[in-house]
């Protein structure tokens, strides 16, 4: 494995309690006054210049919000978070209308180059340069907004995407220059009443991706958008949604990091995905959010509300994560399959450390017919960690012919975690066939030291085992974002072993 | 000086003594048999030379090169020439035989200060050394052992002894589970690794490998100990009577 040197170099280089990714970005922002009021509603939609319906749809959120309590069904435990110790807005002050990359604050665009985002890297910006040994794709191009705290400030390759047709642009802008399209879709895949924190970000929601392909239309790049939380005490709060009208097709990046804290940030995101007839999304993350430190201390707490719309017939959702950050994770991405022959995927890897707490799975909702879908899921448990894969598969009275398969593999690292599978199964037809599989497995001490008897160090080792575990989710990943993956799955298990 | 040393080696396992105080000097160039019956604590040795966590050395020495070995960390030991061709090969789902060779031989080059192996340099070195222990080019992509046959297992065990080449090479029970035609095919390769420069100990249960690895000298163990020493004919000498009269003198 090429990348196992350099990662034990890296892994060398931290310990657990210096998150690589924990410097701060000193840069002025513009706060909106702490805690969450109707008021603090309409600051957000005032900022963002947005139109009389947006506000009012931001408000019937809030007003529906003040009604919901906070779920407790997640294998997940932290204390109560307090809803108005929170800032729910915070901008990069603009220092004037950006028009290339090079206008960026440099502040920001060292954050960036810390984090080892290629925004200005010239390969990639040429699209030239695949990865050693991945596969020939010589045109191959990123294109990245990048979220910086809430508003986006870098939006690359808009031109050759406005050559194809295709929208990428942040929402707030999208909300203000394609409002017929925001409105026809937004809400309509997590309605604003779902839940308790899906809820909360459609009043407060500051930023995040909008993407529109049309008909016919393959997305000529991979479009990307890396998030991150930078303003102490503020919420995050992203709002994305991406369409795929009839025939098109997309591959959706996202990445995160955040600076250390010491008090935990409240994350609550909502992703909606959208397919038409014959068009297909494929929606990759790599989340390695602050997960607190050795002793449990800080992290985030990400409560995302993922879920894609299979609405047309032959339509396909695909989603990848990777979850190696967070203290508390909450994330079901899910898809719907309402046309006739449409199909959803679901890979994941989701390792847990320290005192890490994972609760993560999928929704597989067969509405059409002939409707399929596939599950494999690979966590990871070391440390003090709970690790729980919480899956529902359901096939509807008029699913006939839904097919689903289920793998769920679990990995122990020592003896202090857990590692937990409750999966969901409700076939309201009989001719549903639903297959589902789970191993759990520890990781043997006699496969450690055959690899050391060959010379790999623990970590190496570890790193190489774990890797070949999650193998069959990696391979699903674009290669830009497989390479990283991977070293980022040895540098989150560092001390995990002995 | 000796290529490995051991002296009045006392081990524990879970508070149970298992090796009672064993020696055993091996010259470059050698190749040592260790016979005897089960239990009687071969792997157990075999595993405290490589530095297997779990055993308990309450006394005694191991000298690798005049260095004591005991100090160094398996991973160290390994860079440095100790070699184990394990009884039970194990499984590694997901990673290639290919990838694991590759990344443990330049983990081995980095730890002696080398330069990496390239890629295609170690592609090239991997197939010729295939070859010639008659190993597809189809092993090399699967996970590694996984799905081998028992004589896969044990070829590949004896590839990675000539990728890594080591100094002293130790091979448990190479002959469990294999059928005469795999048992020459692993003998061939053990026998063309045989150089003045690089020992052997060969522990076995069964006379039968003998006749395929020809050793210098052959021990017999009993009950943690090594109850006689002599030439190749010991061996055979053990092939008619048995292990039973060497009980008492344990
Ligand atoms: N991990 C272990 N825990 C407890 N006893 C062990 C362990 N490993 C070996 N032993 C015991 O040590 C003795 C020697 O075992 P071993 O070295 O495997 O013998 P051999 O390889 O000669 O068959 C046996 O009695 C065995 O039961
Ligand atoms: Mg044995």
């Amino acid at each position: 494995m090429p990348a196992v040197q350099e990662t034990v170099e890296r892994v060398r280089r931290i310990d657990v309690d210096q998150y690589r990714y924990g410097f701060e970005t000193q840069i002025e922002s513009d706060k909106a006054p702490k805690g969450l009021s109707e008021d603090t509603v309409r600051f957000i939609s005032a900022k963002k210049n947005e139109p009389a319906w947006m506000l009012e749809w931001r408000l019937e959120a809030y007003r529906r919000w003040l009604t919901m309590t906070e779920p407790t069904w997640a294998r997940v435990d932290y204390p109560k978070i307090d809803y108005q110790d929170i800032y729910y807005y915070a901008a990069p002050k603009p220092k004037k209308t950006l028009s290339s990359i090079d206008e960026i604050d440099p502040e920001i665009l060292k954050t960036y180059e810390k984090l080892g985002i290629p925004l200005r890297e010239v390969a990639i910006l040429e699209g030239v340069e695949p990865p050693p040994g991945g596969p020939p794709s010589p045109s191959r191009k990123i294109a990245v907004d990048a979220v910086f705290d809430s508003v986006s400030v870098a939006t690359t390759f808009q031109k050759e995407l406005k050559a194809a047709g295709v929208i990428f642009m942040p929402i707030s802008e999208a909300i203000r220059e394609h409002p017929e399209l925001v409105q026809k879709y937004l809400g309509t895949v997590v309605p604003t009443s779902d839940n308790y924190f899906a809820t909360l970000n459609s009043a407060v929601f500051s930023d995040g991706s909008f993407v529109y392909v049309p008909p016919g239309v393959r997305c000529p790049m991979e479009l990307s958008t890396y998030f991150r939380i930078n303003e102490r005490n503020t919420g995050q709060f992203e709002r994305t949604l991406i369409i795929a009208d009839k025939g098109s097709y997309v591959s959706y990046l996202e990445g995160c990091t955040a600076p250390q804290r010491d008090e935990n940030q409240l994350h609550a995101a909502v992703v909606e995905l959208v397919t038409l007839d014959d068009a297909e999304i494929k929606y990759s993350t790599v989340q390695n959010w602050y997960p607190g430190n050795s002793e449990g201390k800080g992290g985030i707490y990400n409560f995302v509300t993922k879920r894609g719309d299979c609405r047309g017939r032959n339509s396909k959702i695909s989603w990848t994560q990777v979850e190696t950050g967070s203290a508390i994770t909450w994330k079901y991405p899910s898809c719907i399959l309402r046309g006739d022959n449409s199909s959803g995927e679901f890979y994941s890897i989701a390792i847990s450390n320290g005192f890490q707490q994972v609760d993560s799975g999928t929704k597989m909702i067969h509405l059409g017919k002939n409707t399929s879908s596939r599950i494999i899921s690979k966590g990871i448990a070391a440390g003090k960690s709970q690790n729980t894969y919480r899956g529902l598969v359901s096939a509807h009275r008029k699913a006939t012919g839904a097919r689903n398969y289920t793998a769920c593999d679990s990995l122990l690292i020592g003896d202090k975690c857990g590692a937990h599978t409750v999966p969901y199964v409700e076939a309201k037809n009989s001719s549903a066939t639903f297959e589902h599989e789970a191993t759990t497995s520890k990781i043997s001490e006699d496969v450690l030291f055959y690899c050391i008897q060959r010379g790999l160090s623990q970590e190496e080792a570890v790193g190489l085992v774990v890797n070949g575990f999650v193998k069959d989710v990696l391979q699903q990943l674009p290669m830009e974002f497989a390479v990283e993956a991977q070293k980022l799955i040895s540098i989150s298990l560092e001390g995990s072993v002995g | 000086m000796s290529l490995l040393e051991v002296k009045d080696l006392q081990v524990r396992v879970e508070e149970r003594e298992i090796l009672h105080g064993l020696s055993l000097t091996v010259n470059p160039g050698q190749v040592h048999a260790i016979m005897g019956p089960n239990g009687s604590g071969k792997s157990t040795l075999s595993h405290v030379i490589a530095g297997k966590p779990g055993y308990e050395v309450t006394g005694g020495q191991i000298l690798f090169k005049g260095e004591d070995l005991l100090e160094m960390a398996p991973n160290e030991r390994a860079a440095k020439g100790v070699f184990l061709a394990f009884q039970y090969p194990v499984e590694i789902p997901g990673v290639t035989t290919w990838n694991f060779l590759h990344a443990a031989l330049n983990a081995q080059r980095k730890a002696r200060g080398e330069d990496e192996i390239s890629s295609p340099a170690f592609l090239k070195k991997v197939r010729e050394v295939a070859k010639s222990l008659n190993i597809p080019q189809d092993m090399l992509k699967r996970g590694v052992n996984v799905g081998f046959s028992g004589g896969e297992k044990k070829r590949n065990e004896i590839l990675q002894m000539a990728l890594f080449e080591p100094a002293v090479c130790i091979l448990d029970e190479m002959d469990s589970g294999l059928d005469i035609d795999a048992l020459r095919i692993a003998a061939d390769g053990v026998n063309a690794l045989r150089s003045p420069e690089r020992a052997m100990v060969v522990i076995t249960h069964y006379q039968r490998l003998l006749n395929y690895i020809v050793p210098d000298v052959v021990h017999v163990m009993s009950k943690g100990r090594v109850v006689k020493s002599g030439g190749k004919e010991l061996a055979l000498e053990l092939e008619e009577s048995g292990y039973a009269q060497f009980e008492d003198a344990a």
